[in-house]
């Protein structure tokens, strides 16, 4: 009997999860000896043409990682579905559009005009622009377009399962891939992990207080802090509102959660769940004090909905084009 | 929709025309033409009046005949009758709660003008509904058992007569009365208007009733400190304050008073309105209940400045003797009692007369108010009965102002509906008393109730002078010799058409009810809530005229808003048979509209726990998390909405009964 085939592939991410299927450590090396590993480009040499000559549903499972914002990733995504029994949006980005998806506040324009033309350490005088194909020698070379927006995995195709994280922790993947192999699989549609928020696990959570009243809210910078609740500190810290099963890495490190797991399965949009507990939290009653206390977060949309923009309800600037 | 489709639901739906409520507005067959081709929906029809027996009856039949499992009523508001279409649905076999109401009237039919768009919005929310009502689950209505004890929160005429009441049905009264007697206004009056019964005669053999009726407990200079719990369990913190007196072992003989080192009454005296005067050991009134003294620590030479020093002879101690009722170390002491329900009938406080400064209080010393004066012509008053000014003349000629801080953009708005009617009997009175000539300025004579006009009829007769116009001032600024050394009322007679300047000897202010002055401290403890005047608001002003947004609280008189004896004793009676229906059920029945924990899912974040605003929200510290009184909350979904793990669920407003509400409307274009 043949292993069981699977793809590890990636769209706009920043190549950390990938990391952590090196994270692994010896415990690849198990992986490796049950599957075969038909597409990886980070660290292997498959073509796409390869990919698109397999029968469909060849590949017992595809690990996609990336938020999907170009049509390469698109057509990518398409294709490893077809290809795919199972495909797993790994990582916050495929999961949730991620970091990537705070583009969406900008229209492509903008993105482009900014970063070809204004951007302060910019050496491009003739603000030349990325071209979808030049000819040369009578060989035309193509690049992908950027969409409007930035989608999570499954606003592009029908996702299995999700692997959460930014990046997700060994521990979470080596649960995903041992359900995989040994066939415990959950319902389609979960996210591998515990359906509880973070405070459960955090180290911290005994000196919760029973009333927050908060007065100014204050970034990690701002504040030698101390062992106790971030919130109680009046650090944000999206752990009540972010699902648990990274071990409280970032708390126990010394850093507030900044969400990346997203909420919980009964939760449609992370950030509006944590801004309605914390405002309804803030010690302040009156309008002029309430706005008050709230200037005192910077960037709330990079807070609050940091790695989940494009899945949430928000999704996008609403005077932007939905897809090109 | 398609979760609807797939669900297999049997849906009924039913529009009502309200008569021509909503019928004249919203084309009624046509929507019921457009959500009967929607998914799930067996049947749907349009009906003259849903409420009505055979409306109900039809309900009944669809549900046995066409199996439904769902029922959709789109009508009036559900605070209307959502109750009436549950048990329709209940007694048709199914869950109440597999029901859900439209209301196309209050928001709809009655708040738009143009018909095509009104019947457009019908269709939009019914279509919410019924995608709605698809996610509706089986719900138990709960049942809490309830204390069969009583509080009766003011000890005046409506706090007497609501736990007479009680008490006579063979409940456990506790009536808590902040004065050291109880009675309230009623026990000032001399006489009641229009039968002109003595008021006294009337209310102090209820009082002494109450003071030896074996069901009530009786807590005079007590006050109510905190209210915790829900209906049928609430705990009630009363604070006592020290009298320097035992209850127990006072008689009520009064030695003491007669033995005061003050030989004579030196000290403002509340019962007559400073009027007269009493020692610092005194007994409000004659008839007081209990039949206890109280020392007054503020002016009792054994204290300075509240505080005790021993410094006096106590001659009072002496003269009481082996009954040993004094006792100068006594401290406030804090008492808690449990019922069930609470009946608040804190009462009205008089406006403050110098808030007119042009009608002279307080300035002029015979200017007086309404209340004075009733102390003035009472027997038992400071003068016997014998009305003279306090420069000691004998008035002969009295005008009367009515409407003082009532009907006044500048003071209160409200009529207080008591000053005509006492108006007319002081003039009556002191008519009688004096033969003086007398003068009623009135803006409207209001009159309604049973004997009042042919009490207006009976004053014409007497002579008593009425003249229409709001009194402009009141001056002792002579402009003609008959003028000088008088108070001159400066009016528009409005009948007669001119500015008239009349002297008088006294000027009686009829001054108007108000709420007390801790009435938003006394709301904000029960939970209560004021209307914009700061009376205390009827649940409903027409329907539940004396229960409260909280259950289990009743509140009747004065402290609901301006109203006279027979009116306030009608209400509580109303609240006592509120209350005693509550009782005599036995348990709560308890919408199960409430939030729970999801007890796997509660991270132990405590976000929720301060935001109760019924305080239903603990936090179990072994378990570490959260927990919900079920009792207790009364589904404002405050929590769920700040839960930020989404791990608080309400019953009927979960998440997927919104959504597919929300998509619902919108799905309709």
């Amino acid at each position: 009997m043949s292993k069981p085939k699977v793809a590890f592939y990636w769209c706009a991410s920043c190549g950390g999860c990938e990391e952590t299927v090196v994270d692994l450590a010896e415990d690849i090396l198990g992986v490796v000896e049950k599957v075969d590993i038909v597409l990886w480009p980070v660290a292997m040499d498959f073509k796409y043409k390869d990919i698109e000559a397999m029968p469909d549903k060849s590949i017992t499972a595809t690990l996609l990682n990336g938020a999907i914002r170009s049509t390469e990733q698109e057509e990518m995504a398409r294709l490893l579905r077809r290809k795919s029994q199972f495909l797993i949006a790994y990582g916050a980005c495929a999961h949730m559009g991620g970091i990537p998806s705070l583009a969406n506040q900008f229209s492509r324009e903008q993105i482009l005009k900014f970063n070809y033309e204004d951007a302060p350490t910019l050496a491009n005088g003739d603000k030349t622009r990325p071209q979808l194909s030049f000819t040369e020698a009578g060989r035309t070379v193509t690049l992908p377009q950027l969409h409007n927006v930035v989608r999570s995995l499954d606003q592009v195709v029908d996702v299995d399962y999700y692997v959460p994280g930014c990046p997700p922790t060994p521990k979470i993947t080596k649960a995903a891939v041992t359900a995989l192999l040994e066939g415990k699989l959950p319902p389609k549609g979960s996210v591998i992990g515990p359906d509880h928020a973070l405070c459960e696990e955090c180290t911290r959570k005994d000196t919760k207080p029973d009333k927050w009243d908060f007065v100014e809210f204050k970034r990690p910078h701002q504040k030698l802090m101390d062992d106790k609740c971030f919130l109680a500190q009046g650090v944000v810290c999206m752990g009540p509102a972010t699902r648990a099963g990274c071990e409280a890495q970032c708390t126990t490190g010394g850093m507030p959660c900044t969400g990346c797991f997203g909420g919980t399965s009964r939760v449609r949009d992370q950030g509006a769940k944590i801004l309605s507990a914390l405002c309804s939290n803030l010690a302040a009653k009156e309008e002029g004090e309430i706005d008050a206390t709230l200037a005192t977060i910077p960037d709330p949309v990079g807070t609050f909905y940091r790695y989940g923009l494009a899945k949430s309800i928000l999704r996008r600037k609403v005077s932007l084009p939905a897809n090109s | 929709m398609d979760a609807t489709k797939k669900q297999d639901v049997r849906i009924g739906f039913y529009i009502c025309h309200c008569g021509s409520n909503i019928a004249a507005m919203v084309d009624c067959p046509a929507v019921a033409r457009y959500v009967e081709k929607l998914p799930g929906v067996v049947l749907s029809r349009d009906y003259k009046y849903m409420c009505s027996d055979p409306g109900q009856e039809l309900i009944q039949k669809d549900i046995k005949e066409h199996q439904l499992d769902r029922v959709v009523v789109a009508s009036c508001s559900p605070l209307l009758h959502e109750h009436t279409f549950r048990a329709a649905v209940e007694a048709g076999g199914l869950n109440p709660f597999f029901f859900h109401m439209v209301n196309i009237r209050e928001h709809d039919s009655w708040v738009h003008t143009n018909k095509v768009e009104a019947t457009e919005k019908a269709k939009a929310l019914a279509h919410a509904a019924i995608q709605r009502v698809a996610k509706h689950k089986s719900l138990e209505v709960k049942k809490v058992p309830i204390h069969p004890d009583v509080l009766v929160v003011g000890g005046g005429i409506a706090g007497i007569h609501a736990a007479m009441t009680m008490a006579n049905a063979g409940k456990k009264v506790y009536l808590v009365e902040r004065e050291p007697s109880i009675g309230g206004h009623m026990a000032k009056f001399d006489k009641t208007f229009p039968t002109l019964d003595c008021a006294a005669c009337i209310l102090t053999p209820k009082m002494s009733e109450v003071g030896s009726h074996p069901n009530i407990t009786l807590l005079t200079y007590s006050e109510v400190a905190k209210m915790d719990g829900y209906v049928g369990n609430y705990t009630v913190t009363v604070k006592r304050k020290p009298r320097y007196v035992i209850e127990d072992q006072c008689t009520g003989c009064q030695e003491c008073i007669a033995n005061c080192v003050y030989k004579e009454p030196k000290f403002h005296d509340e019962f007559n309105e400073g009027l007269g005067k009493r020692k610092p050991v005194y007994i409000p009134f004659p008839q007081a209940t209990p039949q206890v003294v109280a020392i007054d620590p503020k002016v009792c030479l054994n204290f300075r400045n509240g505080v005790l020093t021993d410094k006096c002879k106590k001659s009072c101690v002496t003269a009481c003797g082996e009954k040993k009722a004094i006792d100068f170390t006594q401290q406030e002491t804090v008492q808690d009692i449990k019922v069930g329900t609470i009946i608040v009938t804190t009462g009205f406080k008089t406006f403050d007369a110098k808030r007119v400064p042009q009608y002279g209080y307080g300035k002029f010393p015979n200017v007086y108010t309404a209340l004075e004066i009733e102390r003035l012509v009472n027997a038992s008053g400071p003068t016997a009965g014998h009305v003279v000014m306090r420069d000691g003349r004998e008035p002969k000629s009295i005008g009367i102002i009515h409407c003082v801080g009532s009907r006044d953009k500048k003071t209160n708005r409200w009529c207080s509906r008591v000053c005509c009617m006492y108006s007319m009997k002081l003039a009556h009175l002191l008519k009688e008393h004096t033969g003086a000539e007398i003068y009623s300025f009135y803006i409207d004579m209001r009159t309604p109730g049973k004997g009042y006009e042919e009490f207006y009829d009976k004053l014409l007769e007497e002579g008593v002078h009425f003249i229409r116009g709001r009194v402009g001032e009141v001056t002792d600024w002579a402009m003609s010799p008959e003028e000088e050394g008088k108070l001159v009322i400066r009016v528009e007679d409005t009948l007669a058409g001119y500015v008239r300047r009349i002297p008088f000897d006294m000027v009686v202010l009829a001054t108007g009810m108000e709420p007390q002055a801790d009435a938003q401290d006394v709301r904000r403890m029960f939970n209560m809530s004021c209307g914009s005047e700061g009376f205390f608001l009827e649940r409903h002003p027409k329907l539940a005229p004396v229960s409260t947004f909280t259950e289990g609280i009743f509140i009747a008189g004065a402290c609901q808003g301006p109203r006279d004896i027979p009116d306030t004793v009608a209400q509580a009676g109303a609240a006592a048979a509120e209350a005693l229906a509550l009782i005599d059920k036995g348990h709560i029945e308890q919408e199960p509209n409430t939030a729970f924990i999801l007890d796997d899912e509660c991270c132990g974040c405590k976000s929720c726990i301060p935001l109760c605003p019924y305080t239903a929200i603990t936090f179990d510290e072994s378990k570490k998390k959260a927990t919900i009184n079920e009792a207790l909350c009364k589904g404002c979904g405050t929590c769920v909405a700040a839960c930020p793990s989404g791990s608080i669920v309400q019953n009927l407003f979960d998440d997927e009964e919104i959504f597919s509400e929300i998509d619902g409307v919108l799905a309709h274009d």
